[in-house]
């Protein structure tokens, strides 16, 4: 039998809850309208042969627009160019990243003005860093052709940006001078929150620096790494900004990525029903992406980053 | 042994040097292309000092007159609207987003961790999943070319980053203070905004900050939902500037200072808050 005092006490906790729900309420609904609502009709959109401007009738295809995707070599070109900038622009963001945060907490004279200084590259908007790199990279008058050939490393000038191979990785580098900052800033500050007495009792016995560094600090930063990664993989997948202001999907679709393609075949040639199939591709990875967060996130046994 | 150190120390200074060059070089030659003529700019070979720094090239764009290109005389604008875009995302995030984020981490209800980790689930899905059904939905309300088309929308990516960081900045609050109002009597909503927010003034203070510079820093929607002056932002106006046929390449290198010069100044100003925020919820990219 309830003792009035503990049913009371029920009915606050009831109560409690009833308020929780009324302030979650805006935010939930916020969310079903613009986010999840719209990515399942972008699933049923998937579904259907439909154009952007609705001159015919929608004409149901079932996974034709998957199975036709699958069959086209565009797609897979874009998936491939889209996996080599992930996997080279995270990958060299991430080595550089770590080196960075290593080299602040160490402290060398003047540690306060580099950390401030990777905050400026991080801040600039994304399509200002690509205005600036397009004139870096400009064959006829650009910085980057004017300091190689005054340091005598090339003859006469290239234009860069006229083959697929280097422009590509020419948006890759403009990608990493946005980036490093990111990862650099969040490992120095993991950095600083690590104890030091593990590593004063390793260096007692004798290990050096590097071994420290290696079997010491690279475990204990193991989880700031991975959401670090997760992060950036996620955004480096989604890549479109930084390639609209640079190629613009040139030369000849040579930098065209997985969601540079679901822009041209929607927003381009009108074919709303394959975008959507493009989108809700890109949306699984992210899912996917997501979940591998979330668990990372979520290990009890250490902290979050 | 000071001697080691002190080689120690000259050592990692020599490291730190490449990585400011590379740092800064990019935004010497953006600050320079700005204040240089054209016919500076396109004289070969290159130098890299201006012979002739001017400022004309900010008078311009900032007073447009009959000689400045379209894109150019209309950048102001341009800046206005990426203003009240940006600081309207802002302000409904932290009213809304407080809210939530404070039931989410403080009250039991039911399906409450569910809705967390959805949270953080929808932070991140990508634009380009949401954008055709939106599309379709402005058009039919005539919502196309209209700065709310971006406030409404943009919420998609800021609101639950915001209700993300803000969870991760009350769970830093010992729960006894709050426990201590409600024992005085103090209702739930006056313990949210008398105890709870003043003392997360930081967290809020950088969370405002990541969602400015976010909104701020967004293209994708803004380069689908507006063409017109009355709602195009700042990313899509020095987009414009790379035309068809020729870049207007002084505008575009003016515009972008200015474009950035907002965010980066915030960011330095609020550095303690950028680390801060990223540290307590790992964000932006």
């Amino acid at each position: 039998m309830l003792s009035p005092p503990h049913k009371k006490r029920l009915t606050l906790r009831q109560q409690d809850a009833r308020i929780g729900l009324v302030l979650v309420a805006p935010s939930l609904f916020i969310i079903v309208a613009i986010s999840l609502q719209p990515i399942l009709t972008t699933l049923y959109l998937s579904f259907f042969e439909t154009t952007l401007g609705k001159t015919s009738p929608d004409i149901f295809r079932g996974l034709g627009n998957y199975i036709r995707l699958l069959a086209d070599p565009l797609f897979w070109q874009s998936i491939w160019r889209t996996l080599y900038f992930t996997f080279v622009s995270v990958g060299i963001e991430l080595v550089l990243g770590i080196a960075i945060a290593q080299l602040i907490h160490s402290h060398p004279p003047g540690w306060r003005f580099l950390r401030a200084s990777l905050i400026i590259p991080w801040a600039v908007p994304t399509i200002v860093n690509g205005a600036m790199w397009r004139w870096i990279y400009n064959a006829d008058y650009g910085a980057l052709n004017g300091l190689l050939k005054q340091t005598g490393v090339i003859d006469r000038y290239i234009p860069w940006l006229i083959h697929p191979a280097s422009a590509m990785n020419l948006v890759i580098l403009a990608d990493i001078w946005h980036s490093v900052p990111f990862i650099a800033l969040i490992l120095q500050s993991a950095l600083a929150t690590l104890p030091i007495e593990l590593e004063e009792a390793a260096a007692v016995d004798g290990a050096n620096a590097w071994q420290r560094f290696v079997s010491i600090r690279l475990p204990l930063l193991r989880s700031a790494i991975l959401v670090a990664l997760v992060i950036r993989t996620v955004e480096a997948f989604r890549v479109f900004d930084i390639i609209y202001v640079i190629t613009n999907g040139g030369p000849a679709f040579g930098t065209v990525t997985i969601s540079f393609l679901t822009y041209l075949e929607t927003f381009t040639y009108g074919h709303m029903g394959r975008g959507s199939a493009l989108s809700f591709l890109i949306s699984v990875f992210t899912l996917v992406m997501a979940l591998i967060y979330i668990r990372l996130l979520y290990r009890p046994e250490e902290t979050r980053a | 042994m000071t001697r080691k150190k002190i080689v120690n120390a000259t050592l990692l200074f020599t490291l730190t040097i490449p990585v400011l060059i590379f740092i800064y070089l990019p935004i010497a030659w953006l600050v320079i292309s700005s204040v240089s003529t054209r016919v500076e700019l396109l004289s070969v070979p290159m130098h890299w000092i201006p012979q002739n720094p001017t400022l004309k090239n900010y008078i311009d764009i900032l007073t447009p007159g009959a000689t400045t290109s379209e894109v150019a005389r209309t950048f102001k604008v341009t800046m206005r609207n990426s203003l009240l875009v940006a600081s309207s995302v802002t302000l409904i995030c932290l009213l809304v987003g407080s809210l939530a984020a404070y039931a989410l981490v403080r009250i039991e209800f039911p399906f409450r961790r569910t809705m967390l980790i959805g949270i953080l689930g929808t932070r991140m899905i990508p634009e380009i999943s949401l954008v055709i059904p939106l599309y379709v939905l402005a058009s039919r309300l005539s919502l196309l070319n209209s700065p709310l088309v971006l406030i409404i929308t943009y919420l998609s990516f800021a609101l639950p980053f915001a209700i993300w960081l803000m969870a991760a900045f009350f769970e830093t609050i010992p729960t006894e203070l709050e426990d201590v109002a409600r024992i005085d009597g103090c209702s739930r909503l006056r313990t949210l905004f008398q105890i709870i927010i003043p003392i997360s003034a930081p967290g809020l203070v950088s969370t405002a900050l990541f969602i400015f510079l976010l909104a701020w820093d967004e293209f994708f929607f803004a380069l689908i939902f507006t063409s017109t002056i009355s709602a195009k932002t700042v990313p899509v106006a020095i987009a414009e500037f790379t035309g068809r046929y020729a870049v207007d390449i002084t505008a575009m290198m003016t515009g972008g200072v200015l474009a950035a010069l907002p965010p980066v100044l915030l960011a330095l100003i609020f550095q303690r808050y950028i680390v801060s925020g990223l540290t307590a919820g790992a964000i932006k990219g």
